[in-house]
């Protein structure tokens, strides 16, 4: 009796076997019709305004379900929100891992938040892909193998400055500045990651500010001070235009670097006067929705007939939307190279290994690569530079990947 | 005696979960226990005592970061970090209560919500940086269940935090119906006739803000341990808003309220969610206010009246 029901357990599990990845991979939230991706984003809460991003992500999938979905597969696509608030992302995210089953965790959005779930994803071997913070630490291959980021990271941007002043003035002498927390200290790291033992050499002066501080002028001075022709100001919207104003009364004309976190009209340059900021040098990866010179791009104007066709209310000049549409293409490349093999280890295998993929709303020549060894899609970056009106693209893409 | 069989059948049916919840469905059960021990906590001082707090979410915090360092820093088990949190929180309650409770009403609710406000920078500040991890804060390990019990991580979590939590409750409501707790309720309604009667006012409003932070720093430390992380914008301003909107739904001056506000804080706003992508916000002030029409003095008024309809109590009225 007892090895009638153990021949007939083995046989109900041995049917399905053509569906099942060879060897011990899990299969988990795949039918032959469906695949479920699982998201948390802040609908809610202080940082409602990143909730545009979800409305693109479900806007997304329902256009690829509507042609067909992904090799005869429909995407289930469940976004929930979470407030901004890291332990409702835990309980959102095992809602979905535990209730819904979903294959995977995509674009999680936030640094606490993503470091809340990191290590149960890690432990569940969950793949979470191409979360939304531009942390250095989610590249980390060898201690969270199940996790990825997207956009260049703070080092790669920090790589990107350091390149260019190494490229076109050798013998600057430097004044940092950065926030003293997680996200500014990347960025000296990414600097030295380039300059290495010149980084003394060029280095004149490193100082750094609270987010606490009420003001940064007494910084401002003695990095002028310091006599350096060159500044790299890692700073957060608020500080960057106090930076930028004091950079100007002081008569100090520095080569000004901007990390790209603070590169807005509206909220830094214009506060701090237009005319103050002409020559400030950033970067960027993303074409802007409301930069005429993408007007006629062809990758933006796919981007503009899928906002029209699905998402006919929304702000066009929100690069929130841009954002989704770049990410979800990616996701859609991962999930098209798995094939018909979608366990939680191909997912991740697949998304390890995209080769020279290019999405029509980044700026030309940032192409994705990733190996089991570079969890870091993005690793190209684009100088602008404020020109009175607008940021304006100069020079070429500065690769850091090599 | 029908009073203790209630009690008693609410337990067991609080230990249910444990045969058939799945682990994200106890893991959000600890939630509500957590969340109804921190609004015990809020309930004392501002429903029994008067005293209206927006700032608990700082004890809160200050409970789970507690945890958090003792867990990480100096490799304390879980369990042995509630007293130690217990201990700070009702000690830092104390210090902030002595200042700021000689402001009464609206001024002592500003104080505490600007102590609300101010907490997350704080835990930011670089002094701390090396124990608090700064803003990428503390992620600290499960516990498993000891004693060899079979019993995965989330349903011993779980136990653990019922447990505590059943303590936590059985502790209040023996406060408040004694000698102490009649005094809590004297100085809220008639601080004049109180004061005549020999209550030090100053004195047991200080005392009173203390335990709650204490009971609430409790709940912070087990929070901690369920969430398995903490960080600075976790434990913001929204946080105390989070405990005073429990509070209110709940039901002011109660025991039983509590818990009803942590179900109410912990499922209405996923339950907006599903119903609006667009504006949960507005869905959940919708929900908030329906709530609060249908049952002004909050759910433990309902449970009042049909606690007073029930036939072992009928005779008494």
């Amino acid at each position: 009796m007892q090895r009638r029901t153990l021949l007939t357990a083995a046989a109900a599990l041995t049917a399905p076997a053509i569906f099942r990845p060879a060897k011990a991979e899990t299969l988990v939230g795949v039918t032959k019709t469906e695949i479920k991706i699982g998201h948390t984003v802040p609908y809610s809460g202080p940082a409602s305004a990143y909730g545009a991003i979800g409305k693109g992500h479900v806007a997304f999938w329902n256009m690829i379900n509507a042609q067909g979905g992904v090799n005869g597969r429909k995407v289930n696509f469940i976004t929930l929100d979470d407030g901004y608030v890291p332990s409702k992302t835990v309980e959102q995210t095992r809602r979905m891992v535990e209730q819904d089953e979903v294959a995977c965790i995509f674009n999680s959005l936030g640094t606490p938040a993503i470091s809340a779930i990191q290590k149960y994803l890690h432990s569940k071997k969950v793949p979470c892909l191409f979360v939304a913070t531009g942390a250095d630490k989610w590249g980390d291959y060898e201690h969270f193998p199940w996790m990825m980021g997207w956009a260049p990271s703070y080092q790669t941007e920090a790589q990107v400055y350091a390149k260019h002043i190494a490229m076109t003035k050798p013998d600057a002498k430097v004044a940092v500045l950065y926030q003293n927390d997680d996200f500014g200290k990347d960025y000296p790291i990414g600097l030295k990651a380039v300059w290495g033992d010149k980084y003394s050499k060029f280095v004149v002066k490193e100082l750094t500010y609270e987010v606490t501080d009420a003001t940064i002028d007494s910084q401002a001075s003695s990095l002028r001070d310091s006599g350096a022709d060159t500044l790299i100001s890692v700073c957060t919207p608020k500080f960057a235009a106090q930076m930028i104003r004091k950079v100007a009364d002081l008569n100090w004309k520095p080569l000004h670097y901007l990390s790209n976190v603070s590169a807005s009209a509206g909220s830094v340059i214009n506060p701090a006067g237009a005319e103050k900021a002409l020559g400030i040098i950033t970067s960027s990866y993303g074409k802007d929705p409301t930069d005429p010179m993408w007007a006629d791009d062809p990758g933006m104007n796919q981007w503009r007939a899928f906002m029209k066709a699905h998402l006919p209310d929304a702000d066009l000049a929100d690069s929130g939307y841009v954002f989704s549409y770049g990410v979800c293409l990616t996701l859609l490349q991962v999930l098209k190279q798995c094939g018909d093999n979608l366990s939680r280890e191909n997912i991740m295998r697949q998304a390890a290994n995209l080769k020279d993929v290019i999405i029509p709303t980044l700026i030309p020549g940032i192409i994705l690569n990733t190996s089991p060894t570079n969890y870091h899609p993005m690793r190209q970056m684009h100088l602008t530079r404020w020109t009175g009106k607008s940021f304006t693209l100069f020079g070429d893409i500065i690769d850091t990947s090599h | 005696m029908p009073r203790i069989a209630i009690i008693l059948g609410c337990i067991a049916l609080a230990v249910l979960p444990l045969l058939g919840a799945s682990g994200y469905q106890l893991f959000q059960l600890t939630l509500v226990v957590t969340y109804a021990v921190a609004i015990l906590g809020l309930n004392l001082v501002t429903g029994y005592n008067g005293q209206v707090s927006l700032g608990h979410g700082a004890f809160y915090a200050v409970g789970a970061y507690t945890t958090a360092i003792l867990m990480d820093k100096f490799a304390v088990p879980y369990w042995a970090t509630l007293p130690v949190a217990a201990v700070i929180c009702a000690v830092f309650g104390f210090l902030i209560g002595l200042p700021a409770l000689r402001l009464g009403g609206l001024y002592l609710a500003l104080t505490t919500f600007a102590l609300s406000v101010a907490v997350p920078q704080l835990l930011k500040y670089k002094l701390f940086d090396d124990y608090t991890g700064g803003v990428q804060g503390i992620v600290i390990d499960k516990p498993d269940a000891p004693f060899g019990l079979a019993l995965n991580s989330d349903q011993w979590v779980y136990l653990f935090t019922l447990a505590v939590g059943i303590v936590c409750f059985v502790l209040i409501a023996n406060l408040v119906k004694g000698r102490i707790g009649r005094a809590m309720i004297a100085i809220r309604d008639q601080p004049l006739a109180a004061e005549a009667m020999g209550i030090d006012i100053a004195m047991l409003k200080t005392y009173t803000f203390a335990v709650s932070a204490m009971i609430t720093g409790i709940a912070g430390s087990l929070g901690a341990v369920a969430v398995q992380f903490v960080a600075p914008d976790a434990f913001g301003a929204p946080l105390s808003l989070t405990f005073f909107v429990g509070f209110v739904v709940g039901g002011g001056a109660s025991i039983v309220g509590p818990i009803f506000g942590a179900i109410f804080v912990e499922f209405i706003p996923n339950i907006a969610d599903q119903i609006s992508k667009a504006a949960p916000g507005a869905v959940y002030g919708v929900l908030l206010i329906a709530l609060m029409f249908v049952a002004p003095g909050g759910c433990a008024s309902i449970v009042r009246k049909l606690a007073a309809r029930m036939p072992w109590n009928r005779k008494t009225t």
